[in-house]
């Protein structure tokens, strides 16, 4: 791909110059609506990609016999030493677990981009959130991945620019977090202007290597001292990698106390912020002093920045596409008594306009 | 090899290991080698080789193997494996990667029975066989593997040997070394002894393996 200015792209196109431009090289996949572009356009920039002139083959790619191989695949290639990633979505998503939870065990660089689709089972395709607690805890250990939650195609591609940085950085599993609308939607994007310097990978397994790596133990007290060092390193990367936003209306500049505070991440975080826009705007509600809080890395969570808030907030509202997979992290989180009620609207799309009545209720 | 001890006295996967580990050497390729372990008794093999050696999944260190490869073909990449790893959970990937022709190396154990679990029945299981998950003997016929992927990647290599003869073991595995290194995918499917769970002892164990050549046919395919 070309790099013009501001392009017309779509979340998949958005993707797919994202790992190119972090540097990654392979990718497997298997085919599932609505992260399926991302693997055909993938494959088409790995045939037709030139460098000078000359075709330039160094792109990988494997449509693998199902979300299993293509997770496993995964883990094997950046254990190499390669920039790998999968995309995947619903019940991929479910598959793609075995693969994860080898390398939560291993603490293998993988980088997967979740498409969420609504579920349970093949639901829909378009409108989701209901991924969050796979993206974090689908695997059977504690959900050490990083986690980030896009809300817009810029972010799309600076949050998977990070993906990879920081998965070969802190050797945790990173997933972006995005939806089927997200995926599909074409907008004019200007990717330039975001720089990011790439960082070099390690091969965990080369030539000059002589590792024997387990990830079974024979004593209870090893895996809980490995669990414990994973953690530690965990919350050093928490220090390094958290981003979150406070949104109080375009032009504004950030004033707390917010006596109402939103919550929300991914694509329903804009609609959010129109909402607060609004009622910011409108006459009526002069003097309603309400915030919206966007949780950016969903894992790990912003805690400090949230409850920072929530101290001076009277109420809070968590609005999502799921039946409270957020609303159960902010609780989790939330160290100070407040209300929280919400809009959870599981595999539906949220308007402004229903976020707006919601508070002015 | 320093560590046999964790696998039970009398078991077949350390002769194969020895085996692997000499023909490594000769070739030189053993600091150019990538060991993926299945989980099953193969795991029990991750420190026991001064190679580059890891544990995966159960029925998935063929794909591992297969990405490992593609990232870095330069190395040799084996995956170790047992009969149900490979012919049960992990069969769809070993398939796929025969006929992709993927060049990795699978050595599949074949013992006839989930021994890392107990002794329940495999994909391998030999007729009338009385394992803990088919107290009343089994039913139905054995997977044959090797059989199976010939018609499925004309290129492979594809053999069948017994820890109890271990001249054609090791030419065999030379063999299979030398398909991977020009390109192709390779399996050796290896009759190995597990006395713990066949519940024999010597020269009975050697007879179990004698009977199991009678219904898996020891040569190349
Ligand atoms: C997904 C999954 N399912 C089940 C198991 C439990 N399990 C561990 S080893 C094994 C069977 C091993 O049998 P085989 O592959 O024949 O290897 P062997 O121990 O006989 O060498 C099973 C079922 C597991 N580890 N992971
Ligand atoms: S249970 Fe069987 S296969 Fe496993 S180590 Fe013991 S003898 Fe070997
Ligand atoms: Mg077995």
């Amino acid at each position: 791909m070309k790099t013009n200015k501001k392009q017309f792209l779509t979340g998949a196109e958005v993707v797919v110059r994202a790992c190119v431009d972090a540097g990654a090289k392979m990718m497997f996949g298997y085919p599932i609506t609505p992260g399926t572009e991302i693997l055909s356009h993938w494959i088409r920039e790995a045939q037709s990609r030139l460098i000078g002139g000359q075709a330039d083959k160094s792109l990988k790619y494997l449509q693998t016999e199902d979300e299993i191989a293509a997770g496993f695949c995964m883990c094997g290639a950046v254990m190499a030493g390669e920039k790998t990633f999968t995309a995947t979505a619903g019940p991929g998503t479910v598959l793609m677990q075995d693969a994860l939870s080898m390398a939560d065990g291993m603490r293998l660089p993988v980088v997967v981009i979740v498409v969420q689709r609504g579920g349970p089972s093949s639901g829909t395709v378009i409108y989701s959130q209901q991924e969050v607690n796979l993206a974090i805890h689908g695997g059977n250990g504690e959900g050490l991945r990083l986690v980030y939650s896009p809300s817009n195609l810029t972010e799309l591609y600076e949050y998977t620019r990070l993906a990879f940085n920081n998965a070969w950085k802190y050797n945790f599993p990173v997933i972006v977090l995005s939806d089927g609308f997200l995926m599909k939607t074409r907008q004019l994007v200007d990717l330039e202007k975001i720089k990011i310097k790439n960082i070099e990978t390690e091969a965990i397994i080369s030539e000059n290597t002589q590792k024997n790596i387990r990830n079974i133990y024979t004593f209870e007290e090893e895996l809980g001292e490995k669990l414990a060092r994973d953690k530690k390193d965990f919350e050093k990367m928490a220090g390094e990698v958290i981003m979150s936003e406070v949104f109080c209306g375009r032009g504004q500049v950030e004033t707390c106390p917010y006596e109402e505070l939103v919550i929300a991440h991914g694509i329903v975080a804009g609609a959010a912020k129109e909402a607060v826009n609004a009622l910011r705007l409108a006459p009526l509600a002069q003097g309603k002093k309400v915030g919206l809080f966007r949780p950016i890395t969903l894992s790990p969570f912003p805690a400090k920045e949230l409850n920072e808030l929530a101290k001076q907030a009277k109420k809070i509202f968590v609005v999502e596409s799921s039946m409270g997979q957020l609303r159960d992290l902010v609780k989790q989180n939330l160290e100070v008594a407040v209300e929280v009620s919400g809009l959870y609207k599981p595999a539906e799309g949220i308007e402004s306009e229903e976020i707006v009545k919601l508070l002015n209720c | 090899m320093a560590k046999e001890a964790k696998f039970c006295p009398g078991c077949g996967y350390p002769v194969v290991l020895r085996f692997l580990h000499t023909i490594l050497k000769d070739k030189k390729l053993d600091k150019k080698t990538a060991l993926g372990l299945d989980i099953g008794c193969s795991l029990l093999a991750w420190d026991a080789l001064p190679i580059n050696t890891f544990q995966t999944h159960h029925g998935r260190v063929v794909p591992t193997m297969v990405g490992l490869n593609r990232a870095k073909p330069e190395l040799l990449s084996i995956a170790l494996v047992g009969d149900g790893g490979a012919y049960a959970i992990g069969l769809q990937s070993l398939l796929w990667a025969a006929m992709r022709n993927d060049p990795i190396l699978v050595i599949v154990a074949n013992n006839t029975v989930y021994a890392m679990t107990g002794g329940q029945m495999a994909p391998t299981t030999m007729i009338e066989q009385k394992t803990d998950t088919s107290p009343a003997g089994s039913d139905q016929p054995p997977v044959l593997g090797p059989e199976l992927i010939r018609g499925l990647s004309p290129k492979a290599y594809l053999a069948r040997a017994a820890v109890n003869d271990v001249k054609q073991l090791n030419e065999y595995l030379n063999k299979a070394i030398e398909a991977c290194q020009l390109g192709n995918f390779a399996l050796v499917e290896v009759l190995s002894f597990c006395p713990t769970n066949w519940r024999t002892k010597g020269a009975e164990t050697n007879e179990r393996v004698e009977e199991m050549k009678r219904v898996f046919k020891i040569g190349e395919f």
